[in-house]
């Protein structure tokens, strides 16, 4: 007899390898589309076997399971877009890049107004950090898009598996400990009390460190705007294990953070013309309808389980970009 | 005190309604500018046919081979079902520096002004970021 656990695990790796098959196969197809993309450079002719409708459609499917696994790893859906799509569909990654600054906009766009609601996300901690952020972005979009793109590729890999390793390795605080809240967010009244609905009791915050959350967020703004992952991964650590926010504001606050720094971004890419509506309209849709049936599931799914997968996948993904990049695996 | 704490404040409360109906309006109009698209009513700059042969370039590459607009230049070809879909995006893009003039009279209504110099100075980054004038170089 197999219990549900167990097939629950074999159910885990059956959908792991059809999604590794899926992009190998992708992958394939990709190359024939870039080295047509190549040959019009030179010579402006086409032999494009594959019809054009195959890649949004692709892409569509692709960003709606993507949509389910960013909800169910807890990851942002521009994290997982820009090494996947990059590496596995025929498109520039420049293009890939513009398309992930909007998905991960358009994400945080829809999840903002509810977490500015119910004061999960606070507005006094998030407009500080969001200037340093987007004036960060806009000159990581500007360096992103000035390098050649082997160069991007690779720094991009190298990111992609720092990020496994943060994810595999970070521990989070519920509720750090902030004994004397620094000047500067004194100064500032970053402070708040929320309801922490687990206890049954309203939780009272601060923040320390400020200045030197202040100053990672410029690293963590040229990142976003250079490779358009979107920067939950170190936004939620930074606020969360750094400043001492507790988890829950710092979840909500980086998510809001994101339709802030992002579109500073995206108004780059989108002036250089690194966007194309082919690739960002059925993205958005796809991540987006993605995450509502992501929710649904993860009131039954094993999360845990899935962070695994969404690392392995990321993992996968980051090697590609990386191999890429230095052109061992085109 | 501990209650009007708790609840968000009136400029956070103002910032999530405009973000929630910019939001919506910004969605419907990339869904139904793409349908427009994709449907052929109104004839591509680029025909969609074509695409393939051109997404695999580096941006700029694909700029300079198809004299494509950079900046606000997508503007002028809205009338063209792909340079259509500009318009959501760009509602989508603008939204923010909205949400921020939205607040910055409560701010200054509060003389809160740290944040009322932070919010000008994000609305002057983002106006900065969204003018075209920044251009980067290289490859």
């Amino acid at each position: 007899m197999i219990n549900s656990k167990k097939l629950f695990k074999i159910l885990v790796i059956i959908f792991s390898l059809s999604l590794l098959a899926l992009f190998w196969n992708l992958s394939s197809f990709a190359s024939e589309g870039q080295e047509v993309a190549k040959e019009v450079a030179k010579e402006a002719v086409s032999a494009s076997s594959t019809p054009w409708w195959v890649w949004p459609l692709s892409l569509l499917i692709v960003t709606f399971i993507l949509g389910i696994l960013a909800v169910l790893g807890g990851v942002g859906g521009g994290v997982l877009f820009v090494p996947i799509v990059g590496g596995f569909f025929p498109f520039h990654l420049d293009f890939v890049r513009g398309a992930g600054l909007l998905v991960a906009l358009a994400g945080a766009l829809a999840a903002g107004p509810g977490l500015l609601k119910r004061n999960l996300a606070s507005l006094r901690l998030a407009l500080p950090v969001a200037l340093i952020a987007s004036s960060a972005a806009i000159v990581g979009a500007m360096i992103g898009l000035a390098l050649p793109t082997n160069v991007v590729q690779t720094l991009l890999g190298a990111t992609i598996i720092f990020i496994v390793i943060i994810m595999a390795s970070a521990r989070k605080s519920d509720f750090p400990k902030v004994p004397h809240p620094d000047k500067l967010s004194q100064s500032l009244h970053i402070m708040g009390i929320y309801r922490e609905e687990s206890l049954g009791k309203d939780v009272e915050w601060h923040i320390h460190r400020t200045p030197q959350g202040l100053a990672l967020f410029i690293v963590i703004g040229i990142m976003a705007g250079m490779f358009g992952l979107g920067a939950g991964w170190a936004n939620v650590p930074v606020l969360n294990l750094l400043m001492g926010a507790p988890l829950k504001i710092s979840v909500a606050t980086s998510k809001f953070l994101l339709s802030i720094t992002d579109t500073s971004a995206a108004w780059v890419y989108l002036n250089q013309g690194a966007v194309l509506p082919m690739i960002v309209v059925p993205s958005i849709v796809g991540i987006m309808l993605g995450s509502i049936v992501g929710v649904k599931i993860l009131a039954k799914a094993k999360p845990k389980a899935i962070k695994w997968m969404v690392i392995g996948l990321l993992f996968f993904a980051g090697i590609r970009a990386l191999l890429k990049g230095l052109g061992i695996w085109k | 005190m501990t209650e009007d704490r708790k609840k968000a404040s009136e400029e956070q409360l103002a910032y999530a309604n405009i973000l929630n109906i910019g939001m919506w309006i910004g969605l419907l109009v990339v869904v139904v500018t793409f349908i427009v698209y994709v449907s052929g009513v109104f004839q591509s700059f680029v025909p969609i046919n074509d695409l393939p042969k051109y997404w695999g370039m580096k941006a700029k590459d694909y700029i300079h081979t198809l004299h494509a607009p950079t900046g606000w230049g997508w503007a002028a070809l809205i009338g063209k079902g792909d340079y259509l879909n500009f318009v959501g995006i760009a509602m989508l893009a603008g939204l923010t520096a909205l949400c921020y003039l939205i607040i910055l009279p409560i701010l200054i209504r509060k003389k809160d002004m740290p944040y009322v110099i932070i919010a000008i100075v994000e609305v002057l980054v983002l106006a900065l970021a969204a003018s075209g004038i920044l251009k980067s170089g290289g490859h």
